[in-house]
């Protein structure tokens, strides 16, 4: 029963990792929250539902969830971060809200309030040890994220691209003065973190069998509360924050009956991290 | 009838806009909660006044009290996080209030309260006429703190703290303690703001002060003129007719809030009537000559 929540947590938790990596990598290199970025991540999970429904193919879904989701992001930083970096954080702030309300709205109008149904069973095996059931779509999920994560790494940590990266979030200035192209370096960051973003969408749509204008709100949320839970700009932090959160959850839910609802509770977990450790978990700066 | 309990609703959102102005704009505190203190504010008056058959006057006083209490809390977190993380920390605020309102038999839980009683005066009640003067008399109180706020010694700490914190503090302002007293009178106002918008509406739910909501009310400060007490006033007038003049609008009410911020922020960031705005510079020096 406990290992059964254990795998349930994991699947939940790496879901919100990679909702909040994009989050993490844009706070790391341009130090705003992105709070459009749960808009980037519905467009992926409608962007896939879409591709599925024309091709009936995972992969070519899941490549589609996480093209819209790009090009979201990079239209996003072309014409409303990059123009606005170096006014007052109020003002960035402002804009990426009036961009997450104004597109769910959008998505609201142009898809229906309705929540459709995203009933893509993968073609996996039924993985079962003992009492503890893996079913196909936690399976996916888990699978999915763990390749986009191990991707991620090789991306960060082998490449010039990875190293301008993390140069970039490590002191922007300096690595413009050094002959950086940071505007470059900024799209690939944007890319990136909404391709991942792109990606949990649809996963998230699969595994809940539901796709609707308003899933990033709790997605959104959660995924600021974990970033600052692993603190503010670290990736290892990140996934290892989503992962507490999501096993956390599951865990604590399966087990007491509580007086809030869970969704609450990450809050109240990340109001508690700040007035302990303003840091973050691992966050050293 | 139905004026009357618009223009008392965009009284309402004036007060709350003018209080959302003395946390973001005088102070710099960027706050992403504050429905959650209209919402302390409704939910004090409407408990005291359905369960324990207060009397509006006093309820309402509570109200303010319980609302500036929570803020005060919430500014002495402030205190301790970093710029970035206090507009998260308010939005958690936001909705941590909301979950314990929609779970908690004690606030009605998701029915929410209702049958709240409207004021009375000297044993008579005041009616929707009344109670707009009531909520306009509340309006002009609202502007006359805030007025003599930023004359005062205080206002002038306030913005220090807003321009530059550190220099703030280095010229010996006790940035803290102006902190928690820009959160305390800001939430106060709020609360007074929700004592009369449950009395006005006579049933409130939880829904009804989620962050969408405190989304709106930065909309309209924003959109006015943040900083301002002018634009405050403003923003809430013409952001809360909007909706009612132009029905189609009504429905894209977010898709319109969403995209104002956008643009405003883009190519406007001082809003309507900012100190800086185009619109305020031009009146200014027609004034002048």
């Amino acid at each position: 029963m406990l290992l059964q929540q254990l795998v349930n947590g994991i699947t939940v938790g790496s879901l919100y990792a990679l909702m909040a990596l994009g989050l993490t990598m844009v706070y790391g290199v341009l130090r705003i929250l992105h709070i459009a970025h749960a808009a980037v991540f519905t467009l992926g999970a409608y962007g896939g539902l879409w591709a599925w429904h024309v091709t009936g193919s995972f992969w070519i879904a899941l490549g589609c969830a996480m093209a819209s989701a790009v090009a979201a992001g990079l239209a996003m930083e072309r014409w409303v971060y990059w123009p606005l970096l170096g006014k007052p954080p109020i003002a960035t702030l402002i804009a990426s809200i009036g961009l997450f309300v104004g597109l769910e709205e959008l998505y609201r109008i142009a898809a229906g309030p309705q929540p459709y149904a995203f009933a893509l069973t993968p073609r996996l095996p039924e993985l079962r040890w003992g009492p503890v059931l893996i079913t196909p779509p936690q399976a996916l999920v888990i699978s999915v994220t763990a390749a986009l994560l191990a991707a991620l790494w090789l991306l960060l940590v082998r490449t010039r691209l990875g190293l301008a990266l993390r140069a970039a979030s490590q002191d922007r200035d300096m690595a413009t003065t050094c002959g950086m192209n940071v505007r470059r370096v900024v799209a690939f960051d944007f890319a990136l973190g909404s391709a991942l973003a792109g990606a949990a969408g649809m996963l998230v749509g699969i595994y809940y069998n539901s796709v609707s204008p308003t899933m990033g709100d709790v997605a959104g949320y959660k995924g600021l509360a974990i970033i600052v839970l692993g603190g503010l700009g670290s990736i290892p932090g990140t996934v290892l924050g989503g992962l507490i959160v999501g096993v956390v959850e599951t865990l604590v839910i399966g087990l007491v009956e509580l007086p809030l609802p869970r969704d609450a509770w990450a809050f109240v977990a990340m109001i508690a991290v700040f007035l302990i450790r303003p840091q973050g978990l691992l966050g050293g700066r | 009838m139905y004026v009357y309990t618009v223009a008392t609703l965009i009284g309402i959102y004036c007060i709350l806009t003018l209080g959302l102005n003395t946390v973001t704009g005088m102070a710099g505190q960027i706050s992403l909660g504050h429905a959650a203190f209209l919402g302390i504010g409704a939910y004090t008056a409407a408990v005291l006044m359905v369960t324990y058959h207060w009397g509006f006057w006093p309820a309402l006083i509570a109200a303010v009290v319980a609302a500036a209490a929570s803020g005060a809390v919430v500014g002495g977190a402030a205190i301790r996080v970093r710029d970035d993380f206090l507009p998260i920390t308010t939005m958690g605020v936001n909705f941590v209030v909301v979950a314990v309102f929609l779970y908690s038999p004690f606030f009605g839980g998701a029915f929410g309260i209702g049958g709240i009683p409207s004021p009375t005066w000297f044993g008579a009640p005041v009616g929707k006429p009344g109670f707009l003067v009531l909520v306009v008399a509340a309006v002009l109180l609202t502007l006359a703190v805030n007025l003599w706020l930023l004359r005062s010694w205080a206002g002038l700490a306030l913005l220090a703290t807003r321009e530059d914190e550190d220099g703030a503090h280095a010229a010996g302002v006790d940035v803290r303690k102006f902190k928690i007293a820009a959160f305390t009178i800001g939430t106060g106002l709020a609360g007074l703001a929700g004592g009369l918008y449950a009395s006005c509406l006579t049933f409130i739910s939880a829904d009804d002060f989620g962050f969408p909501f405190s989304i709106t009310i930065l909309c309209m400060l924003v959109f006015g003129g943040i900083g301002t007490n002018r634009g405050a006033i403003a923003g809430a007038i013409v952001l809360g007719a909007l909706p009612e003049l132009f029905r189609p609008l009504a429905e894209y009410r977010m898709l319109t809030y969403g995209a104002i911020l956008v643009l405003l922020m883009r190519w406007a960031p001082h809003g309507l009537l900012g100190e800086e705005s185009a619109l305020w510079r031009r009146l200014a020096r027609r004034r002048a000559a």
